[in-house]
């Protein structure tokens, strides 16, 4: 039995009001570039509520000023999601989210060089009925790989307007803003045969979608096809879920299928590429035969089994140099402007408390998280340019064997590389991940990846733990590289010990297309750059700004009588008092309570520990010269006159800060990233606890050794 | 989803897609019918009949990246050794 396979054909829809579109496409199709075109830096970035998948609205113009409303949704080869981002495009296009109502019109997006598969996601959307704008992009590129793509001809085998254009150029955007303002769209010429073996069943859900979950008679057979490829269906919170008749139903005809041995799946989506290729044979004319493309050139080095690793590490090292060397302007440009801030508020200002909560808690906090913003806008800007160009993929594609080992695939590796700059961008990377689990434990042990807030620490403690004037190089070198690897290891240690308990899936799978390499559109990664910074200065903002104060109100209550020098404040202070309570805890690890002060204070930023320690034995320090506080910690005694910062101690505190999760924006951002204070309270507790116990010992056998 | 086991073939030419030598051209055979993967491989175009190429496999062996339908993809060695193929003359 075969339904009636025509959607319908000939009827137009028009619209009232200004129309909203959806504009959905394969990842890698230009779909950013054409959204960012058309709306240009009228967007609203925010989040779909209760996922972690970003919701970018933005307002188009058309050729006569009238506003057009455009929402941009997470790029997807199928409607049959496989990941958070995927089940949201799905959900928006079916309906099934409260937060966003169903778009009028939809505009696709498709890569001329790559046509058949591209029509696949389009072949899923024409089902839904509703009008659909056709954008061929990436013409050009089609015509150097020997393909000519009639537009015409795919407008006319389809129905619906079909728009030839270069969005990288801006050619075709006039005739697309046309066809967009248009006040009605025909509905596409959409014929294709349902398999006859699942035809009865498509019908059947069809119609109690139709009866039990209220859903229109189009929308309702497109949900029923998608129901059946849809296995281990992904569901996000935020959408409405299937009725119990209908899932009922649906797995009644999937126990049936299953014991006569029909592949409904595999017969459907056959049934469309059959469609498709049909299509494609009408509308693709080859010119002849072209030689290896460019990417396959470039890709016989950059994945060969020698040059591939040499230029893998090339690419990161030019990028870590990148990090290190360009941030630090800007750096001492944002020193220098916190620095006079708060000196200018302490002109203005009276002396008083209020002050002191403004220079001391809010200025200093928040000054020392901003501080890291070069770093982590360079590092966005660098994720962006590895996306945007193909090599992204390429690094997954050389480093998945590695990293399966502990259960993840490649797409982990940038996120935890990036984390050796900085845990935050590398979090936030973590969104390229597909699978929830995979992504969880990536963010997981991100942050035991070395970053650059920990380089002070390791470099006054190894200054501490060498006797001597100067600290030869390849001591410091040596006993740096430790640190790195421990870290290092541990992150991979705690992955493969979550991947096999905590957070057990399916082996992860590593179908990944592998884009051809495309020049950079400079304007396009810097406007991601800027969205996701501010996105971090605004959503961690708030938590850093919160935890400032409270470390500042630590610090700096109760007061001391008027004119006490600075170190005995902060010893009395509360600060010191849970320095003194935390004693008990840390003197098995070789620590006072005076470097319990330290731990507390490093909450702000990790580094934050140098400078506790200079108030801490009231020393005058700049950035570039630890000497006096070095001295002064060589002279530190415990009560009973033993040395405090022996060599065993100092090593053993550099251990303590490898694993320790001691950082408050690490801490807003997996908050952000995981949607609760769950996970974040866990991975400060793992780590902590990891860096506790590894300290205990350290310090216990090396004081059994005799150090 | 358990893991299909490799389906016994029809034709005595087909090898699995993991043993074709890189740079051969190849027509898919036979498919798993069950597992997310499978399913997926599919929508992205990878069906009996397709004519594919074994471009090349990672550095270290693993994955292995195929053309099909004028794109390059990726996919574990665990899952091509599931695919069957007869190699072209």
């Amino acid at each position: 039995m075969a339904l009636p396979t025509h959607i319908s054909s000939g009827p137009s829809a028009s619209l009232s009001r200004q129309p909203v579109y959806a504009l959905v496409g394969n990842p890698n199709c230009g779909k950013s570039t054409l959204f960012n075109a058309l709306t240009g830096l009228k967007q609203k970035v925010g989040n779909y509520p209760g996922v972690t998948v970003e919701k970018k609205v933005g307002t188009a113009y058309s050729q006569h000023g009238q506003p057009i409303t455009v929402i941009d949704l997470p790029g997807t080869y199928s409607l049959a999601a496989r990941s958070p981002d995927e089940a949201v495009t799905r959900d928006v296009l079916l309906g099934r989210r409260a937060d966003t109502s169903p778009p009028d019109r939809i505009l696709c997006i498709v890569d001329a060089t790559n046509l058949e598969r591209n029509l696949y996601l389009v072949h899923q959307v024409l089902d839904l009925g509703r009008p659909v704008i056709l954008v061929l992009n990436m013409m050009d590129l089609a015509a150097r790989a020997g393909l000519n793509v009639r537009a015409a001809r795919l407008e006319k085998e389809l129905g619906i307007p079909v728009i030839a254009c270069e969005a990288v150029h801006g050619r075709g955007l006039i005739e697309l803003k046309l066809a967009m303002s248009r006040p009605d769209l025909p509905l596409a010429r959409h014929a294709w045969d349902i398999p006859a073996a699942i035809a009865p069943a498509v019908g059947e859900l069809q119609a109690s979608l139709i009866a039990h979950d209220r859903k229109a008679p189009l929308l309702a057979r497109a949900e029923a096809l998608l129901l059946l490829t849809d296995q281990d269906s992904v569901r996000v919170a935020g959408s409405s879920p299937l009725s119990s008749r209908t899932a009922e139903l649906l797995r009644a005809w999937q126990e049936r299928w299953s014991a006569d041995g029909t592949d409904w799946a595999g017969t459907l989506v056959s049934s469309r590429y059959d469609a498709i290729g049909q299509i494609a044979a009408e509308v693709v004319l080859r010119d002849g035969t072209v030689g290896p493309s460019a990417s396959d050139r470039i890709d016989s080095v950059a994945t060969h089994p020698f040059w591939g690793w040499a230029v893998l590490g090339t690419v990161m090292t030019l990028l870590f140099l990148s990090i290190f060397t360009l941030a630090e302007v800007p750096m001492n440009g944002i020193d220098t402007l916190i620095a006079s801030l708060a000196d200018t508020v302490k002109t203005v200002m009276p002396p008083g408390d209020l002050r002191d909560l403004i220079t001391d808690g809010a200025i200093a906090g928040v000054g020392g998280v901003i501080i890291f913003l070069p770093q982590i806008l360079i590092l966005f800007f660098f994720i962006g340019l590895l996306e945007s160009t193909g090599y992204m993929a390429r690094a997954a594609f050389i480093m998945d064997r590695l990293m399966s080992r502990v259960g993840l695939n490649g797409k982990s590796f940038i996120p935890m590389l990036s984390s050796y700059a900085c845990a935050i961008p590398g979090i936030m990377a973590t969104r390229t991940i597909e699978d929830p689990k995979d992504r969880l434990v990536t963010i997981l042990v991100a942050p035991l990846m070395s970053c650059s807030a920990r380089l002070p620490v390791y470099l006054l403690m190894i200054a501490a733990l060498v006797p001597g004037d100067r600290v030869p190089l390849t001591t410091k070198v040596g006993i740096m590289i430790l640190m790195y690897a421990l870290g290092t290891f541990g992150a991979f240690f705690f992955a493969w010990l979550f991947k096999r308990t905590l957070l057990k899936g399916a082996p992860p799978l590593m179908i990944m297309e592998l884009p051809p390499y495309r020049l950079p559109r400079l304007k396009d990664v810097a406007q991601h750059m800027v969205e996701r910074g501010w996105l971090f200065v605004r959503r961690a903002g708030t938590v850093i700004l919160g935890i400032s104060i409270i470390l500042w109100f630590l610090s700096a209550y109760p007061k001391a009588p008027e004119g006490t020098p600075p170190t005995q404040q902060l010893a009395q202070s509360f600060a010191g008092q849970a320095g003194h309570a935390l004693e008990p805890l840390i003197k098995p690890i070789g620590f006072d309570w005076q470097i319990g002060i330290g731990l507390i204070t490093s909450f702000a930023a990790r580094e934050v520990f140098v400078s506790t320690m200079s108030v801490v034995f009231n020393v005058e320090t700049t950035d570039d010269d630890t000497t006096p506080l070095r001295q002064a910690l060589l002279a530190a005694k415990w009560p009973d006159g033993r040395p405090l910062f022996t060599p065993l101690v100092c090593f053993t505190l550099m251990i303590f800060y490898v694993f320790a999760m001691q950082c408050m924006s690490t801490i807003a951002v997996v908050k952000r990233e995981t949607n609760g204070w769950k996970w974040p309270i866990f991975q400060t507790c793992y780590m902590t606890g990891t860096a506790w116990i590894l300290s205990f010992v350290v310090y216990q056998s090396g004081r059994a050794l005799g150090f | 989803m358990p893991d299909a086991p490799a389906p016994l073939s029809s034709d005595p030419s087909s090898i699995p897609l993991s043993q074709l030598a890189v740079g051969a051209k190849a027509t898919v055979r036979e498919f798993p019918k069950l597992g997310t993967a499978f399913l997926r491989l599919r929508e992205m175009g990878l069906l009996t009949g397709t004519p594919i190429t074994l471009v090349r496999a990672a550095p270290l062996g693993d994955p292995l990246e195929i053309k099909i339908r004028g794109y390059h993809l990726t996919l574990r060695k665990s899952e091509a050794d599931h695919i069957l193929v007869s190699p072209a003359a």
